[in-house]
């Protein structure tokens, strides 16, 4: 129990009272880094790749996995391929679960100027779980366009997995039990970078992804 | 939410998370596959008792592009010719398993009575009830204003997202009387921070419209020149709710379009970001001449395709997400449930 959750006015999520810190700004900086090296040595460059971030989370994690892919590029004078971008997509409205929640809000979809059509895109999300999101994220873009290849990096895969679905950068494996939360807090929005486990049922009516 | 009856059942934050829904909906609209899965296998029926084009096809397409199927009811050619009651008839639904009823009727209050007399389990939407509302015009109305006036309009339709319509200044002309649009305008807009002058001739003024928050004025010209509205939204003269030939509410059609209709002269008093409204359809001539609904300032179509992606939005605000399922029966028509609530 040795982490520092501050409250300030940016916070979106419940600060969580409890919980358990298992990566910290450093971890999670690591992590990043070493998907982006991934991303680029599966793809063999990155000239067709597009980084899709899931609202909330994914989105701050594609722009940072975005400028290490640059920082990469930057050190290897020989590539010439182009910076990849990194756009938003809200999959609430393919969700299959729209009926045991409270209404979502639904967030945002914002493709690169060049589309989807033809790329490999790579879909960025917080925590890995069920798969449903995943399953959710595959329906929109096969609606937005058609991708040559979609592959998945997470920061976070919990296990528990309710569909055939596999990622392909992971940040850390987690085991997890069900009842227990998952929380990712990044900079951009809860103010500082902590991915903490809570114990079960503090907060039974939030939805998990 | 549960219904949406009336716009003035609307928060400020509530209706400001519609008009947000309503952009991401509008975003989506610009795509090659316009299509949506959200609300797949559900059922929306729209019962219109009354004639309407624009309002019929604009719900019928906001729900076909989210999926839902679509029973469209219309008084004509129905069991309810054969003199049937709204009862039957939303029993009828009831046993069909519609999910949303979308209400069109000649009589004030009948979608409230629909919503809340236990007939129904279905989410109730007023599409335009009498004199009295017309919610979703209004929330396109609103849709359209902070569009063009509270954000940027090159960023198209997220433009102005989060924001109200804070300070802003809104004409609304002609028909008073008979307008459920400028009853659910007066409401929304205000509530939406909007400031709202109603110009008429005094014989299409209501009654206790003092109550109402906004000021009345009965000349045009001066409400224009000294108002500097933002935007002027020109009401249909609805002659079929008045008994002859403008049924004594005015001398004659080109007294009524002299005093009160707008055309060109009057359009170049305006400011000069000052946008051209109206609900529809155009009575061209009397209340809204050829140049000004034909103006690059008249947003007019915009307002209709800006109809489908709030629509939209409403009926995902009302079907999904967990709501108590079993129905309030509630005895009286004038109890609201959110005064229930509160």
């Amino acid at each position: 129990m040795s982490h520092d959750l501050r409250h300030d006015g940016t916070s979106t999520s419940a600060v969580p009272t409890t919980g358990t810190v298992v990566l910290g700004p450093t971890e999670i900086q690591r992590a990043l880094t070493r998907i982006a090296h991934e991303i680029v040595e599966r793809n063999k460059g990155t000239g067709d790749v597009v980084l899709l971030g899931i609202p909330t989370r994914g989105v701050p994690l594609a722009h940072r996995l975005v400028e290490r892919l640059t920082a990469i590029a930057a050190t290897d004078p020989g590539s010439a391929d182009p910076i990849a971008p990194a756009g938003e997509l809200d999959v609430t409205m393919y969700r299959d679960d729209l009926r045991d929640h409270p209404t979502r809000t639904i967030g945002r979809t914002q493709l690169p100027p060049g589309g989807v059509d033809g790329k490999v895109v790579v879909l960025v999300d917080d925590v890995l779980y069920s798969g449903r999101t995943i399953r959710a994220a595959l329906d929109a873009i096969s609606d937005l366009g058609r991708p040559r290849a979609v592959q998945l990096a997470t920061l976070v895969d919990r296990g528990h997995r309710e569909l055939p679905i596999r990622p392909d950068f992971v940040g850390k494996n987690l085991p997890t039990s069900h009842t227990e939360r998952v929380r990712v807090r990044l900079a951009e929005l809860d103010g500082e970078d902590a991915v903490v486990i809570q114990p079960a049922a503090t907060t039974p009516t939030e939805g998990h992804r | 939410m549960k219904h949406l009856l009336s716009a003035a059942d609307l928060t400020r934050a509530e209706a400001v998370h519609v008009l947000d829904t309503a952009a991401e909906m509008a975003a989506t609209q610009s795509r090659e596959i316009k299509k949506l899965p959200t609300l797949r296998g559900r059922t929306v029926v729209n019962l219109f008792f009354e004639d309407s084009t624009r309002t019929r096809i604009s719900f019928e397409t906001a729900a076909k592009r989210l999926s839902a199927d679509v029973i469209n009811f219309s008084a004509k050619g129905s069991s309810v010719s054969k003199g049937e009651s709204l009862k039957d008839t939303a029993l009828t639904l009831q046993a069909m398993g519609a999910d949303a009823v979308v209400v069109r009727h000649q009589a004030s209050g009948a979608p409230h009575l629909l919503a809340h007399a236990g007939w129904l389990d279905a989410a109730v939407v007023n599409a335009g009830d009498g004199t009295h509302q017309h919610p979703t015009q209004a929330l396109l109305d609103a849709f359209t204003l902070r569009r063009h006036l509270a954000g940027d309009p090159a960023l198209g339709a997220t433009s102005g997202v989060g924001a109200d319509l804070d300070g802003l200044h809104v004409a609304i002309v002609g028909d008073v009387l008979h307008s459920r649009v400028a009853r659910s305008n007066v409401a929304l807009l205000t509530t939406l921070g909007a400031h709202v002058t109603l110009v008429a001739p005094p014989t299409l003024v209501p009654v206790g419209v003092d109550t109402w928050p906004c000021e009345v004025s009965y000349d045009l010209d001066a409400t224009l020149a000294d108002g500097k509205p933002d935007a002027v939204m020109m009401l249909r003269v609805q002659r079929e709710r008045m008994s002859s030939s403008g049924g004594g509410f005015f001398p004659s059609p080109l007294e009524y379009s002299r005093a009160y209709g707008l055309d060109a002269r009057r359009l170049a008093i305006l400011p000069e970001h000052t946008i051209v409204m109206h609900p529809g359809p155009m009575n061209r001539g009397l209340e809204i001449s050829a140049e000004a609904a034909d103006s690059p300032r008249a947003v007019i179509v915009e307002q209709v395709a800006n109809g489908v992606a709030v629509r939209m939005a409403v009926l995902y605000l009302l079907l999904t997400g967990q709501h108590d399922a079993t129905p309030v029966p509630v005895t009286t028509t004038t109890t609201r449930t959110e005064e229930a609530h509160a």
